[in-house]
């Protein structure tokens, strides 16, 4: 049997059998601030990780795992009376448990809705899209988004760029972060730490042809326990997403704590890095062009022995010769 | 109309062979350059963060992540540089109807007939173009710099209204680099001004030519305080 060119789960221990080891440089399908950038050596099998908020029981070990596993140190912070904690994404932690409590109007129940929030890895990524950067951001064959942190100048133009508000510039060493998928486990064969500990399995891992197909799944069932309008959010308007949700209710994404309803890049965004900046630059060498030109071909625009006398006839109080 | 324009203080005819006329003080010309600079390296590190095949040009402050540290910085000492000649030039540079008979006859001028123009106070309609336009698009730069201003500033605007500025800010930019090459261009064209901002004096026949009514105005006033003539 071939080898996997990535994990196929989170659950399993480290895989005992050989594994290819990627994310390396041939695997980079799109470099922030690159225009040529050679094609990748190899496709590797999209992957993603499917999180199920209807069996999340908002336990937080997925965020202890991130901490962990990135050894990123969070603030502690104080209670504010909800158990969202710390209060939003930071640099320091990647993912967060969104907490909202929601009146269902057509059952009359509280429903609790817990969800599990962080970077999407967007097949069209605004955040690489934005960054000026050459290699701050790239995009795996296999749907990773990764922030390369040696290449991060802190200017935060991810975060304008980012249609679910995720980057977050530290205040400590003025570079930007956020999710990576683990991509740092995922290139040698094991899933993320957070799916990896979720003990009710609502974070799972793996292609992302699998992930669809266990939502599937999943949506038949929630809909037979009258969660009819239950669906997988995997954004259209960013080309898909290779972190994808199961929500009881898909018709209405915004009652998660404000998951987008129709997520693109902002068109201002698209104007600022397209078609503005290719008329402002063009402009701009076309005025260079035509003032070299000007400079080239037409005569300077000089003092003539003339007017040096009739500036001196003036000032002696002569009339100067006239002109008209 | 040119009596009730004060002259610029420093502005004199210094009588001698040749004769010469000061154009910008010490401290103008200090100043200018100052602004100068600033505006050459905002445009260099600027640059560097927007255009990708510009970004080793971070390399001159010492790497992006300095380059993204100090252009705002730099930024504001170009709006108190440019503030400071500001308050110095705005009254010289008001629009007057003489301006509009000078666009009307541009054609004329860039084809070296200069002679065909009205007369010119200090500024010409072009140098009035460019000290305006600089002016508001300096402020539209600092009012939209500040927002994307992600060190300390971050945090205190929504994201929408960033994503607006960072594009406001490359519009404005753009624009002052085209009314940049306009100035720079004028300025080695029209051959001895870039004397006026080094050593601060034009020869008289330049004054004659360029800026005939402020030399009448000057020559008008030395005679008022009876100085000697040449």
């Amino acid at each position: 049997m071939a080898l996997p060119d990535s994990p196929r789960t989170a659950v399993s221990n480290p895989p005992t059998q050989g594994f290819i080891e990627n994310l390396g440089p041939g695997d980079v399908i799109k470099r922030s601030a690159t225009d040529r950038l050679p094609p990748p050596q190899r496709q590797l099998t999209p992957v993603a990780k499917l999180i199920d908020v209807s069996k999340c029981i908002g336990c937080k070990a997925c965020q202890s795992a991130c901490i962990e596993w990135n050894d990123t140190h969070p603030e502690m912070e104080d209670n504010v009376g909800v158990y969202m904690n710390p209060h939003d994404l930071t640099p320091d932690m990647f993912t967060l448990m969104r907490f909202a409590e929601w009146d269902n109007p057509d059952t009359g129940n509280l429903e609790w809705l817990i969800r599990k929030d962080g970077c999407m890895h967007c097949s069209e990524p605004g955040c690489l899209e934005a960054c000026p950067s050459p290699g701050a951001i790239v995009q795996y064959s296999n749907g990773i988004v990764d922030f390369n942190h040696d290449n991060c100048i802190g200017c935060g133009y991810c975060i304008k760029g980012c249609p679910f508000d995720i980057p977050r510039v530290s205040k400590t060493d003025h570079k930007a972060y956020k999710c990576t998928l683990c991509s740092d486990r995922v290139a040698v064969g094991q899933g993320p730490a957070c799916a990896k500990a979720c003990p009710t399995q609502a974070i799972t891992f793996g292609t992302k042809e699998d992930m669809k197909t266990l939502a599937a799944e999943r949506i038949v069932d929630l809909k037979s326990r009258g969660f009819e309008n239950a669906g997988l959010y995997d954004p259209e308007g960013v080309g898909g997403t290779h972190v994808m949700y199961v929500l009881h209710h898909a018709d209405k994404p915004h009652i998660y704590s404000g998951l987008a309803d129709k997520p693109r890049v902002s068109p201002v965004v698209h104007a600022w890095k397209g078609v503005t900046k290719t008329a402002g630059l063009t402009a701009m060498g076309l005025a260079a062009v035509a003032a070299l030109a000007h400079g080239l071909f037409a005569r300077a625009n000089k003092v003539t022995a003339e007017d040096d006398t009739h500036a001196r006839d003036f000032l002696d109080g002569k009339e100067p010769g006239e002109r008209p | 109309m040119s009596d009730a324009e004060p002259v610029e203080s420093g502005d004199e005819i210094l009588p001698g062979n040749p004769p010469r006329v000061v154009r910008y003080r010490g401290a103008t010309r200090l100043n200018h350059w100052i602004t100068a600079a600033a505006m050459v390296l905002l445009i260099l590190s600027g640059v560097a963060m927007f255009w990708s095949p510009a970004f080793f040009l971070t390399a001159l402050f010492g790497g992006g992540q300095t380059a993204r540290f100090l252009h705002p910085w730099i930024g504001l000492i170009l709006v108190a540089s440019f503030a400071l000649l500001a308050r110095q030039f705005w009254r010289g540079n008001l629009w007057n109807r003489t301006d509009l008979d000078w666009m009307v006859h541009i054609g004329d001028l860039m084809q070296g007939r200069e002679e065909k123009m009205p007369e010119v106070d200090k500024f010409n309609a072009g140098q009035k173009f460019v000290f305006w336009s600089m002016a508001l698009l300096i402020l539209a730069m600092l009012a939209t710099g500040v927002v994307i201003w992600e060190q300390y500033f971050g945090g205190m605007t929504s994201i929408p209204i960033q994503r607006e500025a960072l594009l406001v800010h490359w519009l404005c930019a753009s624009l002052i680099i085209l009314v940049l090459i306009v100035h720079v261009y004028a300025a080695i064209w029209v051959r001895g001004s870039f004397d006026a901002m080094i050593r601060g004096w034009v020869s008289a026949g330049w004054a004659w030519r360029h800026h005939r009514l402020w030399f009448r105005r000057l020559a008008a006033r030395s005679a008022d305080r009876g100085d000697a003539r040449v």
